[in-house]
């Protein structure tokens, strides 16, 4: 690794240079602490490399810009925390519905409503799940270090291309403004994925036609000569509305399926001391850091502890929780919230063993110490 | 040295998140593994505000000091602040014009004239960063003195190399008169265990 | 048997419009494609961007590319494609309650900015798609289902407010004069900046079954002889203009194109 590449660098940086290295040419946002570092360092870098940056009047704005510009083949991102979040729900759900690709970054901080807002939380994994109206497929990532940002990043937007629907990237507020060492990896050690181009003639495209065997249609965009419809209502395979009974069915179990068949695809996870452990701890991003030095703590005394770390936090990693819950005495869900992944954790595990939760929404981060009290509470 | 934590303390506006970076980069450069991270939000703006570096022969995890081995305050209010933080056997760097010093017997306590100093010999009120840092660096030498200099040149704007390398260097200057370092600027924790001080 | 220009302009597969009998929609929508023709564009270039009501079904029968979005939201996606690809000529349709309520905000700054999009509102007092509600235009005291004893809400000049915002051609016509509404797309899509044509058209179902304004063509004789043309209204002190609708190129004035700006930024590196 040339020394050039090894940096120090804040995860919101690095979640602008994976952005970039991904192919992202298109950024709208508005300024929300704590991700504005992401919309300013974009400002300052896009107009230099041939990209677009636009400040929007309002969080709603922004995701739409962001669909507007997908549609034209750049590749688009916005950035936001939980009340923008919020804030930009009807269109993720837009973007999953007409399928066009995005990556929405949400930097969560304490809420309900503006909370903590310089403070770190991780209550907005249920909202990333459901946060928009009706059934829809999502991918949510969640990094838990700067250079994960970076690697998460990339994968957001390949994953985005790929399937044709908006990616999350759940990240919070320890990660997005800590500073740490990033190496960052050659252009052509980096793989990048695009989104599949029609190669009908214009005549012959149906916009929301697939393949046999396959479940994501090919993108045309806007400008190149295929003149079609996109829209939020149910469609057919020609992009216009309709309120077809089984039209409406098989579009909605399409999308679903898009990314439930997919899941080994998908879903990545990290496992630390597993082997030989009787509690599993699960944790997800900037607590997963706490976890892993508790885990540390614990195995000096003797205690076997280990932890399963979704990078995925949608799909869910089911299979490999599932198993988990098959060799483990209890698992323990820790999280910066009162017990939301812990919901889909149990689901998962508790017909395997027990399972615990333990949260924290003071805008801390929850430290090892007290994580090593309750490992030996339970 | 396993792991140093230190945290530099001060109000909003004194560049002491950038002190930070500038120390993280140096320890990076180094070869250590770092984490650096700071207080954002309304005690940013006027009040307390801090840096925190974590620095470390090994892979950090947790990215938050928990055991505060050098805590530098500039100010009354933050060293008020965060002086419960800094271990037992911890260095406590307090600019001369804290006038009330902590009631710890457990600490060990330099007192040094950071802010006048730049003021009065540099004449740049905005170089105390410079300052601190190097008076933090000349005790602990948490990163060697060529790195640090070569991550301030690094980082401050063009044409202000010349005064941030001396307040650099009359920070160093500063530690070093201080009784409990020596002439090579060589920290003498003669009281306490160096492993102890040096937390793994 | 549908006219040369339908044939051409329309995806007449995706026809009949939903809209009902006498309703002034299908006139705005025709003259947008008659202002297209006349320009001689070329159709692949041209976006079509639309909100959520009556008016915004039009994109779906256009044979562009065309964007049926969120409620109040189509200038926020309009001004994402405009952004990324500048060579596009991009056109919002949209209603009273789509761009003056829920949309207020995008249509502001889309004027503020002064990027190069032509936006066309069809005014036609009411919310139709849900079933007759007041809107941000409908006047003083008249009745929608959500106003049952009459509105008591002041009625926005959707031409004042895009002229104050920073719009730098802004007109209006009615559907009893599509010439004009014609007129005024064409100047308005040939302007380099942001555009903004008021359409006013007619509702007979909900407006104007729940206002007593009696059928089509009775709502088309009021637009006539409410029509006052700008340089008469000119001659005319505030007391006779009440209640009248002013017709014409409002407003016109030279500001820089938001993308013109970004491109020159660019340049300066």
């Amino acid at each position: 690794m040339k020394r050039g590449n090894i940096k120090l660098m804040q995860g919101n940086e690095a979640c602008v240079e994976g952005a970039i290295a991904a192919g992202m040419r298109f950024y709208s946002g508005y300024p929300i602490t704590p991700s504005t570092e992401i919309a300013e360092i974009s400002a300052a870098k896009l107009p230099r490399i041939g990209g677009k940056f636009i400040q929007m009047e309002d969080e709603i704005a922004s995701i739409g810009a962001v669909i507007g510009a997908s549609l034209t083949g750049l590749k688009s991102m916005t950035a936001t925390s939980g009340p923008g979040f919020s804030l930009k729900q009807e269109n993720i759900g837009y973007a999953a519905m007409a399928e066009v690709p995005c990556v929405i970054v949400d930097v969560q901080r304490g809420g309900p409503s503006t909370g903590l807002p310089t403070s770190p939380a991780q209550g907005d994994v249920m909202q990333a799940r459901w946060g928009t109206h009706g059934d829809h497929p999502i991918i949510a990532l969640s990094p838990y270090s700067v250079k994960e940002t970076y690697e998460i990043t990339i994968e957001a937007f390949n994953l985005s291309e790929r399937y044709r629907t908006p990616v999350i990237i759940l990240m919070d507020e320890v990660i997005a403004h800590m500073r740490e060492k990033i190496e960052i990896p050659d252009e052509n050690e980096i793989e990048i994925v695009d989104r599949l181009k029609p190669k009908d003639k214009a005549e012959d495209y149906n916009p929301y036609e697939i393949n046999d065997g396959d479940l994501v249609p090919a993108m045309a965009s806007f400008g190149e000569g295929y003149r079609y419809h996109v829209t939020g209502l149910v469609h057919d395979i020609n992009g216009f509305p309709t309120n077809d009974s089984k039209i409406a069915e098989s579009l909605i179990n399409r999308l679903t399926k898009k990314v439930e068949e997919n899941t080994q695809d998908i879903v990545k996870y990290d496992e630390y001391f597993l082997e030989d452990a009787e509690i599993a701890l699960i944790a997800y991003g900037g607590t997963a850091r706490s976890v892993k030095s508790a885990v540390d703590m614990a195995r000096k005394e003797n205690i076997k502890v280990g932890m399963f770390r979704p990078i995925t936090i949608w799909p869910s990693p089911e299979k490999q929780i599932l198993e988990l819950a098959k060799t483990v005495k209890k698992i323990i869900v820790v999280e910066m919230n009162l017990g939301q992944y812990y919901l889909e954790v149990d689901r998962i595990a508790k017909k395997s063993t027990d399972v615990y939760k333990y949260g924290r929404v003071n805008g801390e981060l929850i430290t090892p110490d007290e994580i090593l009290s309750y490992i030996k509470e339970v | 040295m396993v792991q140093r934590e230190l945290r530099l303390s001060g109000s909003g506006g004194q560049g002491l998140i950038l002190a930070g970076i500038i120390l993280a980069e140096a320890a990076l450069s180094d070869g250590k593994h770092v984490v650096q991270s700071q207080s954002y939000g309304p005690e940013a703006r006027g009040g307390a505000s801090k840096a925190e570096v974590i620095i470390s022969e090994k892979e950090i995890n947790y990215p938050k000091v928990r055991n505060c081995d050098v805590l530098l305050a500039l100010t009354q209010v933050a060293c008020d602040k965060y002086i419960d933080s800094l271990k037992k056997g911890g260095s406590l760097i307090i600019d001369s014009s804290v006038r009330n010093k902590p009631n710890r017997e457990d600490i060990y306590i330099y007192t040094i004239p950071i802010l006048e100093t730049a003021e009065n010999v540099l004449n740049r009120p905005m170089v105390a960063n410079m300052i601190a840092l190097g008076s933090l660096n000349g005790l602990i030498k948490v990163v060697d003195k060529v790195e640090l200099e070569k991550a301030v040149l690094n980082r401050v704007p063009k044409g202000t190399e010349t005064i941030n390398k001396a307040a650099l260097e009359e920070g160093f200057k500063l530690i070093t008169r201080y009784e409990g370092v020596d002439n090579e600027g060589q920290y003498r924790p003669n009281k306490i265990n160096t492993t102890e001080f040096c937390q793994a | 048997m549908p006219s040369q220009i339908v044939d051409d302009y329309f995806r007449t597969n995706s026809l009949p419009h939903i809209w009902c009998p006498g309703c002034g929609n299908g006139i705005v929508t025709r003259s947008i494609v008659k202002a297209i023709d006349n320009l001689k564009l070329d159709r692949d270039k041209i976006c079509i961007v639309s909100g959520i009501g009556c008016s915004s079904r039009a994109s779906g029968y256009l044979d562009f590319n065309t964007l049926h979005t969120t409620h109040g939201r189509a200038l926020a996606f309009a001004t994402g494609i405009k952004m990324a690809n500048p060579n596009l000529d991009v056109i919002v349709i949209t209603g009273d309650g789509d761009s003056a309520a829920i949309g207020g905000n995008h249509l502001i700054h889309a004027a503020r900015r002064n990027i190069d999009i032509t936006t066309i509102v069809y005014n036609n007092n009411i919310y139709g798609m849900t079933g007759g509600q007041y809107s941000p235009t409908t006047p003083r005291g008249d009745k929608g289902t959500t106003a049952p004893y009459g509105n008591i809400d002041t009625q926005f000049d959707l031409c004042d407010l895009t002229t104050s915002a920073g719009a730098t051609y802004v007109g209006r016509s009615t559907v009893f004069n599509p010439k004009l509404i014609v007129k005024l797309i064409e100047e308005g899509i040939k302007n380099k900046g942001f555009s903004f044509i008021e359409t006013v058209t007619i509702c007979p179902t909900y407006y104007g079954r729940k206002n007593k304004k009696g059928n089509a063509v009775d709502m088309m004789k009021f637009l006539r002889d409410q029509s006052i043309s700008i340089n008469a209204a000119k001659k005319l002190d505030e007391d006779k203009l009440k209640g009248k609708i002013i017709v014409g190129e409002l407003h016109k004035s030279i500001r820089p194109e938001y993308t013109e700006e970004y491109k020159r930024l660019v340049n300066s590196f």
